[in-house]
């Protein structure tokens, strides 16, 4: 059946309102596409690690998740989940449970890139039957927008502030996705919000879908710590994508497809001035900057290019 | 009929696992746990347990696992020792007061640093305060016999928290010894179906587990927790009351041993045992009155029992297998210090940190420590109460 956004979200909602979310937060958006690919049928135990959207949505006594969910803590949500799925393997061959269960993980990038990469390399290495979605906002959101190894170069950010002798973060974004092509896992993929959500809706029906560990990296922003107002997600997420500074792709059992080619190249600096943390670059004397963050980006893309062809 | 065997402490404790057949495992190496996981995998690979047997990448992974299939409504174990339980330590507190009954075959071994792998009990004492239930082991028989014990008393309905069942790395972990076994039936029987009232895969209702707790319910849910701990003590001697009709062995809270009249006694936990009870004979044949006590259920700690058992004497010292950097003594004579207090009249007691990284404790040390208090008791000083044995300055 052809994908009808209408009718998508004409299904029960398993992220119910009432969470503490910012306004405009890429998180929940995240995980109500992501959950809305789940056949309505089917169950799923989500597992969260420590940030922004565990300590916004399970507040005791109240929860936000309509699906069975379980916190454990910031860097292990991978291989919790794999223990969930582990505990599921057994039950169900032995009969103790007979509903179809799906394993869904969802971290910032800080519980992703950072701390919880360890736990997620395991996981994804063992061959449980999970996705894992990183809702990537390049920075640590939950106590107060400090870098990351997923904030990209010359962000300013409160653990990378620019000032006299600072550029804002030296370090370019690790590229984690591709990171996670190396594991050999069945299916990795790249998305964020754009128009119809056709793109995060498809892929995460084939991460859920896909037999074995899946991973699904979506650039989730955050209106605070990026600074832009935040009714300008959709026009970000488009520049993004149309800058080709977050390609859509996908890799299935180690195939490179790209999702999306923009027809025109769009300069960087259409994504990085619509942003405060990326202020600082258009300051008189600072063209290098933009110059560099170009030729990042330009660098990436062709590499990318290559595989998809 | 028991089954008459020799085994190792690890082969042992693998073994009850095996009889026990539990939903995961988490499985990482460690010395001188090793050998658990390893015998585990072997069973799995011959086909004789139904597990899931995980093979993470570090302790804390392992933990993480079985939190995660023991929140799933399974049953999950895991092995470890020193710097993997150190590694655990966040998770242990996730595991209690989630209330996940979780069992951990500790095999105690000093903590790092300078690293060292043989015995102590400085990883597990310094887990005390994760709100596990920790029970320690003379012999290879008794880590056994703890183990089978282990989910009974920690899925109890009126307890519902994590055991750690700990035993001495190498000492008894590497060390073979006669033991009996239970037959397969018997410990089914004897540990029962894991039925939790809710789980994550439950058909009638999802469920949240891990929840930001805030000013209003956290201190709320530590009371909890330290409720259930307070109630495992009645259900620690109610299953070894029942482990007692199928195994013909008796367990409590600890042992005392030839402390009817003793004047001075030995308080300690684990293999050193073993060697005390060897010094008290020795001592006994000279007409001394010593004794021993041999904790076995450090948490939830027995107080009141610990200090009737103690109350007749004139001078005891206890021996901690473990440093806290307190500078006033280790947790174990913390704890049961804290325990005479509240006689009215109590006996001296002092502190002897010893065997630490391996170090050996023999008849002669016991003997000396006991020398020590009979000094005490002739001339009525304490003298130092925090003392160490066993070191080469002596």
């Amino acid at each position: 059946m052809a994908y009808n956004l209408r009718a998508e979200v004409q299904k029960k909602e398993r992220f119910a309102p009432g969470h503490r979310l910012c306004a405009g937060c890429g998180a929940g958006i995240t995980v109500r596409a992501v959950l809305r690919a789940l056949e309505e049928e089917d169950r799923a135990v989500v597992t969260n690690a420590t940030g922004c959207l565990e300590v916004s949505s399970f507040l005791y006594p109240y929860t936000a998740w309509e699906d069975s969910y379980i916190h454990s803590a910031f860097e292990n949500a991978a291989a919790t989940c794999g223990g969930v799925e582990a505990a599921y393997n057994v039950l169900k061959k032995k009969g103790k449970v007979q509903d179809n269960f799906k394993f869904i993980t969802f971290g910032g990038d800080g519980g992703t890139y950072d701390i919880g990469f360890q736990s997620l390399s395991g996981a994804m290495e063992r061959g449980h039957d999970m996705v894992y979605v990183c809702y990537d906002n390049e920075a640590y959101m939950n106590t107060g927008i400090q870098r990351s190894s997923s904030t990209p170069r010359f962000a300013d950010a409160t653990t990378s502030p620019t000032g006299k002798v600072s550029n804002g973060k030296r370090q370019n974004k690790k590229d984690l996705t591709q990171i996670m092509v190396a594991h050999g896992i069945p299916y990795v993929a790249q998305s964020t919000f754009l128009g119809n959500f056709k793109d995060l809706h498809e892929k995460a029906h084939r991460a859920i879908y896909t037999p074995g560990p899946a991973f699904l990296n979506v650039m989730s922003p955050c209106p605070r710590g990026w600074r832009y107002p935040a009714e300008e997600m959709a026009e970000i997420c488009r520049l993004a994508v149309e800058t080709c500074v977050w390609p859509l792709y996908e890799v299935i059992e180690g195939e490179y497809r790209l999702s999306y080619e923009p027809k025109t190249k769009l300069p960087v600096a259409e994504f990085l001035k619509k942003q405060g943390r990326f202020k600082h670059m258009f300051a008189s004397g600072n063209e290098w900057m933009l110059e560099v963050a170009q030729n990042y980006v330009d660098k990436k893309w062709k590499e990318l290019l290559s595989k998809c062809r | 009929m028991s089954i008459r065997e020799r085994l190792s402490g690890n082969e042992a404790v693998a073994y009850a696992m095996k009889q026990i057949n539990p939903d995961v495992m988490g499985a990482f190496p460690i010395t001188p746990s090793t050998e658990i996981p390893q015998y585990f995998a072997q069973y799995v690979a011959d086909g004789l347990v139904d597990t899931e047997y995980v093979t993470v990448e570090s302790e804390h992974s392992s933990m993480s696992t079985c939190i995660g299939a023991q929140a799933a409504g399974g049953r999950a174990v895991t092995a470890t020792s020193s710097c993997g339980l150190a590694l655990m330590f966040e998770l242990l507190y996730v595991a209690s007061s989630s209330r996940l009954p979780v069992t951990l075959a500790c095999v105690n071994r000093a903590l790092t640093g300078p690293i060292n792998i043989n015995n102590d009990h400085s990883d597990s004492m310094g887990a005390r305060d994760a709100g596990w239930i920790q029970i320690y082991a003379e012999t290879n028989q008794e880590a056994y016999d703890n183990f089978l014990q282990a989910m009974p008393i920690g899925e109890h309905p009126d307890v519902r928290l994590p055991v750690m069942i700990c035993q001495d790395g190498f000492i008894t972990s590497h060390g073979v010894e006669n033991i009996e076994l239970l037959e397969d039936e018997i410990v089914k029987d004897f540990v029962g179906e894991y039925q939790p009232e809710n789980y994550l895969l439950k058909h009638e209702n999802p469920l949240a587990v891990g929840p930001y707790d805030v000013t209003n319910y956290y201190m709320e849910h530590k009371i909890q927790q330290a409720e259930a701990m307070k109630a495992a003590k009645p259900v620690i001697l109610k299953i070894a009351e029942a482990f007692e009709k199928v195994s013909g062995r008796k367990y409590g809270f600890f042992e005392s041993y030839r402390m009817e009249d003793a004047e001075t006694a030995l308080v300690l936990i684990g293999s050193s045992a073993g060697t005390a009870r060897a010094a008290v004979d020795k001592l006994r044949a000279q007409g001394k009155k010593v004794g021993m006590v041999k904790l076995r259920v450090f948490r939830p700690f027995p107080m009141e029992e610990l200090a009737a058992a103690l109350a007749g004497c004139k001078a005891i010292a206890v021996m901690d297998k473990a440093e806290s950097f307190s500078a006033a003594g280790g947790p174990l004579f913390a704890e049961t210090r804290s325990a005479l207090y509240d006689l009215d009249t109590r006996p001296k007691a002092i502190n002897y940190v010893y065997g630490l990284g391996g170090r050996d404790f023999t008849v002669d040390t016991a003997e000396t420590v006991f020398a020590a208090l009979d000094e005490i008791v002739a001339t009525g000083k304490t003298g130092e109460v925090y003392r160490h044995i066993g070191q080469r300055s002596e």
